[in-house]
């Protein structure tokens, strides 16, 4: 915690909030050399060649002004199509979506639009990072709800049922999930479709690793029945079209809810990059078959990884989607933070503990398959000799 | 040709030197139905062969000269196309050979160790074919792109080691 004389004057909100465990990690890491890396949450594709010229063509053309709020009218028609034609939900350009700086700001929005003082937020665990600080952050209590590997990872209806209390207002979902790759089939968000209009819950649907997906067709929240008018989606650029740097999301929902995160994000953020969103535009347009090959790639790369891991008896579910893998630790005896340290030290493999994550990513590790085949296999043997000597 | 011999001729046409073993973790298949499915399309000249594309500029003196030549041919009687390709194709110093649409027949990449090598290639074995009209030599100067490779380092990893 700060300690210097000024931090008086910070918020008891910020002061409440700890600063992530990946970035304590990575200042380690960072500081070592010849490090193969498996903690990056990112595609190690560039974008796609044709979605950077489009950046350049819209400098070219001289649009280096705002744009509207909600994004270019262009890019929220064409979002608009692609959510129709890829997940079947319609969204109208006009009011229900609103063009973001990433998926995280679209996130903030959300639960800063919705949420009251003290109001319950169901943080489902292992989960991305930003999840319970940005609940914290719009006044919101986050209430975790932690899923096991024995379950795949996967939430079960009763959980929710007994993590409700009369605050209860929202659960944060995300399939593909951030650490543990986990997907929600149909039958399963059907089951937590029932418990969620039973109480009357709002979903916020993080699914910006949809395109990537591997064994089934993914099926999207608020396509399931009677779901779409309380669910905000969430979604962006960065994980499908390699595009992390880019800083460019999106959200789609109710009118009334869009409408007001819309509100927020004018007076907070005026509209996202306009070269962002010009390139997105080309992204959406043309940029399928790159989606397809990299998905290709990382698909074959799962497999090499979760062969590599099983080989050496690292227990580890299958993951449907993203690009993550989160094998159990557990039979080593180390908890994940002195795993991933020493590993780091020893193997000059960084991993990412899976604690940072929750409470229920304690024992395992993340390893994002992100990287080259070279470097994969180059990490796997230095994790199996790590292995041997405990 | 099924999905899954095109993904392993996707996989190796970008990388030759991956092992059986990568192959078939990254398929998803055993072993010796990778190494079947290889031996197969070896066979069937689906795989012509395995190469290194190397950066000849990087590290050695010689440094290969490369040149594009178009040629110009007299479809004779009884020779056709074919025949001047073939006789063309068959010395060691010719790294291709196309036919093409266009002002001129055939398309023919030469390599050789200088530039003096190549031109005593053109004047003294090509041109002299009887079929050769005419011959225009193309000196390659740079190479950026070949096969769909880039000649260039500047492809170091640029993410940041940790993110979420
Ligand atoms: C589940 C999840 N949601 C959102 C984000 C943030 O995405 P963006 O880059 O669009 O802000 C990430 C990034 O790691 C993520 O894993």
């Amino acid at each position: 915690m700060i300690t210097e004389p000024t931090s008086k004057y910070l918020s008891n909100t910020v002061q409440s909030i700890q600063p992530s465990g990946i970035r304590r990690f990575f200042d380690l890491a960072s500081s070592m050399e010849n490090v193969i890396s498996l903690g990056v949450g990112e595609p190690d594709f560039v974008t796609p060649w044709n979605v950077i010229e489009a950046s350049y063509h819209s400098l070219e053309q001289g649009y280096t002004a705002y744009t509207a709020n909600a994004g270019l009218f262009e890019l929220r028609k064409e979002i608009s199509r692609y959510m129709k034609r890829r997940f079947g939900v319609t969204y109208s350009a006009e009011e229900e979506i609103v063009v973001t700086v990433g998926a995280s700001q679209a996130i903030d929005l959300a639960l800063r639009a919705v949420l009251n003082p003290g109001e319950e937020v169901i943080v489902v665990e292992p989960s991305f990072v930003s999840y319970a600080p940005t609940v914290t952050l719009a006044g919101g209590v986050p209430v975790p709800v932690n899923t096991y590997s024995e379950d795949d990872f996967k939430l079960q209806p009763e959980q929710i049922e007994a993590a409700i209390t009369n605050k209860t207002k929202v659960i944060m979902l995300c399939s593909p999930n951030n650490p543990t790759g986990t997907v929600l089939s149909k039958g399963d968000l059907e089951r937590i479709a029932e418990v969620v209009e039973k109480h009357d819950l709002l979903v916020i649907s993080d699914e910006i690793y949809a395109e990537l997906t591997y064994d089934e067709p993914y099926t999207s929240f608020p396509a399931v029945k009677n779901l779409r008018d309380r669910t905000i989606l969430i979604s962006g650029f960065s994980k499908a079209f390699a595009m992390t740097g880019w800083r460019l999301g999106f959200a789609c929902g109710p009118k009334a809810i869009l409408q007001a995160m819309l509100k927020i994000h004018q007076y907070t953020m005026m509209c996202a990059p306009t070269m962002a969103q010009h390139a997105a535009l080309e992204a959406l347009v043309n940029g399928q078959k790159d989606v397809v090959k990299m998905k290709e790639s990382y698909r074959q790369r799962r497999s090499l990884v979760i062969h590599a891991l099983e080989e050496m008896g690292l227990s580890c579910h299958v993951p449907g989607g993203a690009f993550y893998v989160f094998p159990s630790i557990k039979k080593t005896g180390l908890s994940s933070e002195e795993f991933a340290e020493q590993l780091l030290m020893k193997e000059q493999v960084a991993v990412v503990l899976g604690s940072v994550f929750g409470e229920s990513g304690e024992g395992h590790v993340r390893c994002s398959y992100a990287t080259s085949v070279q470097k994969l296999e180059e990490a796997m043997r230095r994790i199996d000799r790590f292995l041997q000597t405990l | 040709m099924n999905s899954t011999e095109r993904e392993l001729l996707q996989l190796i046409e970008k990388n030759g030197r991956l092992e059986t073993t990568t192959i078939a973790k990254l398929m998803g298949i055993s072993e010796e139905e990778t190494k079947q499915i290889l031996e197969k399309l070896e066979k069937e000249k689906v795989i012509l062969g395995y190469s290194a594309i190397i950066d000849w500029t990087k590290g050695t003196e010689e440094g290969a000269v490369t040149a594009m030549i178009d040629v110009k041919v007299t479809p004779k009687r009884g020779v056709g196309f074919d025949k001047v390709a073939e006789r063309i194709y068959r010395f060691p110093e010719v790294k291709a050979v196309y036919l093409m649409s266009g002002v001129y027949d055939l398309s023919v990449s030469i390599e050789g160790k200088t530039m003096a090598e190549v031109g005593r290639f053109v004047s003294e074995k090509l041109s002299t074919i009887d079929s050769v009209i005419s011959t225009t030599t193309h000196f390659i100067l740079k190479k950026y792109k070949h096969d769909g490779l880039v000649f260039s380092d500047n492809d170091e990893d640029k993410r940041i080691v940790v993110s979420p």
